[in-house]
């Protein structure tokens, strides 16, 4: 579904991203790690358009949308969300869901009721009058989630939808997010690529992983696999770290 | 509905007031309150809806004066003829602005500012050209015929700009209840999220311009059918550009009555202040500025929004 | 073609003018750097100054170059006034309150000195108004040098402050990193209103230069307005130099263009060169910082 290959981006002699490629498969859930400053962020906007990469291919659908700018992406089913949330501040929930789902509704009245359906999907039903400046944290993440998924999207971007939040928070919107993937009440399934901190998240969601460290893709493959995986631990802990943690295990196994 | 059905009241109000009403002295005041409300719809479809602050929309109302006027001193063109013109010609400097300032991202004051130098422009050329009359200005011939635009009573002169103003009544309500108002407030919280909802930010904010610049062209083709004249300090300079964004400002921006209601107050401040101070020049807008400066501070969100407010609350009293 | 001995003296001309619109738009930059705010009214405080030396001329005599000690501080005092009472408290975070504030601000000075002293163009009389001094053969008016020297010499008072006193470290902390100075302890609405102060101060030392060959009227600091900031945005929002080096140029353009296309048709030069540099190179020609 989503094919980026040798992705690169430089800001000012800075290379954020250099040579990365990854492969996203319909009706998957892939997790984007890495740790902070890996360019992961830079990442996705490479591949939903508010970035031109300097180098480097990004096909979607099938399409070559490398260059293409953002609001052209999105209507081809790509949708992001942002990891500093930017809600339309002085609207109410309903009018920044709605804003979303204009993309596929025209009218005004279609548009309102198909943001109240995407709203109570996320669980903000309770706060569809509530101004968007007036939520907590956890409720603008949904908000930022819900517009996003409003614009009906095949291949949705989360940036750290879960970070902010607090661990019960998380176990609630963990669900919400499978529900998403796998598509209900005759929606179809919605393939998703995030990017995540919370490990608990990554490993009870993602099918797959993409490790990017310093800008370049050092692993990837299955959740389990892939955080045992040297140049991972490496790439989190600091140079050498793995090699420490094969001896200290070593030398408790030996002992 | 319920909108439009306010609309539809306020305009049968108006329009019946000729008949109930006969001092010139009122009729021309509710003329000179509809037509600031004219050039503060206009400029709130791109200041209130749109969040692009103009500090020149003289440029608009002067090009849709001056092609009024030209076309009927220099080329003899019959006033209805002109105004479809008067009107294409300030929705074509708007899209030529807006393509060059959106284009380059230009925002906030940076917009304001190059708006501004823009009109700045213009009044320079107008002074110096003669086919707009230069410093002197130019005259529409008089002719009290509807045929001409020009009426012998001001009953006339009141259904024309009440007509105006309802157009961008209309603009306005459908700012609020359409797909594109939708897009273009989403343009105006945040532009990096309306482009990530798949919102087109250079289109949705040409297209604003574009329309608030003909709405503010009719301003300029109604002025110069009202008072007959035109010269580059009425059509460019800044007097224009600060009534057309205090109505909205002081009435409540983004907001579908904010305009008339803004028009509305500066009209009784100003009457009030002309009753206390004499006819002296400069105190006028010397009040307009204290409450500019005042709105600013304490009410940002104008009138309206002190309304809003108040039924916000009650509603979640209600709740 | 021209001849060039009026060439010359049209860009000796310019070069002075030139000098008092840098002095003009260093209190602008600064203003800017510090607050990051577009001051809509530095026109009609330059305008409120001019009308100060004119009535302490036309009052109790006083030459134009006595009144600096009076003006400068005078309007100092009033900078910091209007930042710390008026505009610090209207603009709720938001640049466009500030530039809606600063217009309403440049609207009530102007209307009301348009009430207070009528629209008359007012001039004033110095036994120097109309001496002049050769310069390579040029024949310059003396009080254009003098405003030249003296802008120059404000200039150059204003960068030692800037990079020499504890104050001028404040204000160069806040202009890197607002929040960042505030953790260590810098007043930082005090700092605020001491820039817009000083801002407002090179106003008051510019009319002094300015009034002894030029005139004042409620309307005379539009023309000033979008003079400044096309030499701010020329030479970089907020970078001192860049003021500088804009100032004289701007002031030779204006000459220089007016020689060719006439008074009225040369001003248009400076407005497009000012949406030209907006557009193209809005981190200015000299290209500070984004």
């Amino acid at each position: 579904m989503l094919e980026a290959s040798g992705l690169t981006k430089t800001f000012d002699g800075l290379t954020a991203v250099e040579g990365a490629s990854l492969h996203v498969e319909r009706g998957t859930i892939v997790g984007l790690i890495g740790p902070n400053g890996a360019g992961k962020t830079t990442l996705f906007a490479l591949l939903s358009g508010f970035l031109g990469p300097d180098a480097g291919r990004v096909v979607f659908l099938g399409r070559d949308v490398t260059g293409l700018p953002p609001h052209l992406i999105c209507r081809l089913g790509m949708a992001r969300t942002f990891q500093i949330v930017q809600p339309f501040g002085a609207q109410t929930v309903r009018e920044n869901v709605a804003v979303g789902a204009h993309l596929r509704h025209r009218g005004r009245a279609e548009a309102l009721a198909h943001a109240e359906r995407i709203a109570h999907a996320v669980g903000l039903g309770a706060e569809l009058d509530k101004l968007a400046v007036n939520l907590t944290i956890a409720g603008r993440k949904r908000l930022e989630l819900a517009r996003a998924l409003a614009t009906g999207p095949a291949l949705l971007l989360l940036d750290e939808v879960l970070a902010g939040l607090n661990p019960q928070e998380i176990t609630e919107v963990i669900p919400v997010l499978r529900g998403i993937a796998a598509g209900r009440d005759g929606t179809p399934g919605v393939t998703v690529l995030m990017i995540e901190h919370v490990m608990q998240a990554v490993m009870n969601l993602a099918d797959r992983v993409y490790v990017l460290a310093n800008g370049r893709m050092i692993a990837e493959g299955a959740p389990a696999e892939v955080t045992s995986d040297p140049a991972v631990i490496e790439a989190y802990l600091g140079h050498g770290a793995a090699e420490r943690l094969r001896r200290a295990y070593g030398a408790a196994h030996a002992a | 509905m319920r909108g439009l059905a306010g609309i539809a009241a306020f305009a049968v109000a108006i329009a019946l007031m000729p008949a109930f009403v006969t001092s010139g002295y009122a009729l021309n005041a509710m003329i000179m309150t509809l037509y600031a409300a004219l050039l503060g719809q206009a400029w709130n479809v791109l200041g209130g809806f749109g969040g692009q602050f103009s500090f020149g929309h003289a440029l608009f109302f002067g090009t849709g004066a001056y092609t009024m006027a030209v076309l009927q001193v220099n080329f003899g063109w019959n006033a209805w003829a002109a105004l479809p013109a008067a009107l294409a010609a300030g929705g074509a400097i708007g899209a030529a602005i807006g393509a060059l300032t959106f284009r380059y991202g230009l925002r906030g004051s940076y917009f304001a500012l190059v708006t501004l130098a823009f009109a700045e422009v213009f009044r320079i050329l107008a002074n110096t050209f003669q086919f707009t009359g230069a410093g002197v200005g130019l005259m529409v011939p008089l002719s009290e015929r509807a045929a001409d635009m020009q009426f012998a009573t001001r009953a006339g002169y009141l259904y024309l700009i009440l007509a105006l103003v309802l157009v961008g009544f209309l603009v306005s309500w459908w700012l609020k209840h359409s797909r594109y108002g939708a897009w273009l407030q989403a343009v105006r919280d945040n532009e990096e999220s309306a482009a990530a909802l798949g919102v087109d930010v250079l289109r949705v904010k040409l297209q604003a311009i574009v329309v608030s610049g003909v709405l503010m062209a009719a301003g300029g083709a109604f002025y110069v059918q009202y008072l007959h004249y035109i010269d580059p300090h009425i059509a460019y300079g800044p007097a224009v550009s600060v009534e057309a964004l205090l109505a909205p400002i002081i009435g409540g921006m983004g907001t579908v009555w904010g305009p008339l209601l803004g028009a509305a107050l500066l009209h009784v401040l100003g009457e009030t202040t002309r009753n206390l101070m004499g006819d002296a020049p400069g105190i006028n807008l010397a009040v307009y500025g204290i409450v500019l400066v005042l709105m600013v501070s304490f009410l940002p969100r104008g009138v309206m929004g002190l309304l809003g407010t108040r039924r916000a609350a009650r509603a979640a009293g209600d709740a | 073609m021209l001849d060039p001995a009026i060439l010359l003296a049209s860009a000796l001309n310019g070069l002075t003018t030139g000098a008092v619109y840098a002095l003009i738009a260093l209190g602008l930059t600064l203003i800017y750097g510090v607050l990051h705010i577009i001051n809509f009214a530095h026109g009609a405080a330059l305008m409120v100054a001019l009308y100060g030396v004119y009535f302490l001329h036309r009052g109790p005599g006083l030459d134009p170059y006595l009144s600096l000690p009076v003006m400068v501080p005078a309007m100092f005092v009033a900078g910091y006034a209007l930042q710390r009472l008026v505009i610090g408290r209207a603009s709720h975070g938001k640049d466009e309150n500030v530039l809606l504030v600063t217009l309403g601000i440049a609207i009530v000075l102007e209307n009301l000195a348009l009430f207070l002293f009528k629209s008359d163009t007012q001039t004033i009389d110095t036994p120097y108004t109309f001496s002049t001094v050769s310069i390579l053969g040029a024949m310059i008016s003396v009080p254009k040098v003098v405003a030249f020297g003296g802008a120059l010499v404000v200039a150059a008072l204003l960068l030692l402050l800037i990079r020499r006193t504890d104050l001028g470290r404040a204000i160069r902390a806040i202009a890197k990193e607002r929040q960042g100075a505030r953790l260590v302890g810098i007043d930082v609405e005090h700092v605020f209103a001491m820039s817009f102060g000083i801002g407002l101060a090179c106003l008051g030392a510019a009319a002094c230069f300015l009034l002894p060959t030029y005139y004042v009227n409620p309307q005379v600091g539009n023309g000033f307005v979008l003079i400044a900031f096309t030499i701010v945005v020329l030479g970089g929002m907020g970078s001192f130099a860049g003021a500088l080096a804009g100032g004289l140029l701007i002031g030779v353009v204006e000459s220089l263009g007016g020689l060719w296309l006439g008074e009225s048709l040369g001003q248009i030069g400076i407005f497009l060169i000012f949406i030209a540099v907006l557009l193209f190179r809005p981190q200015g020609l000299f290209g500070a910082r984004a």
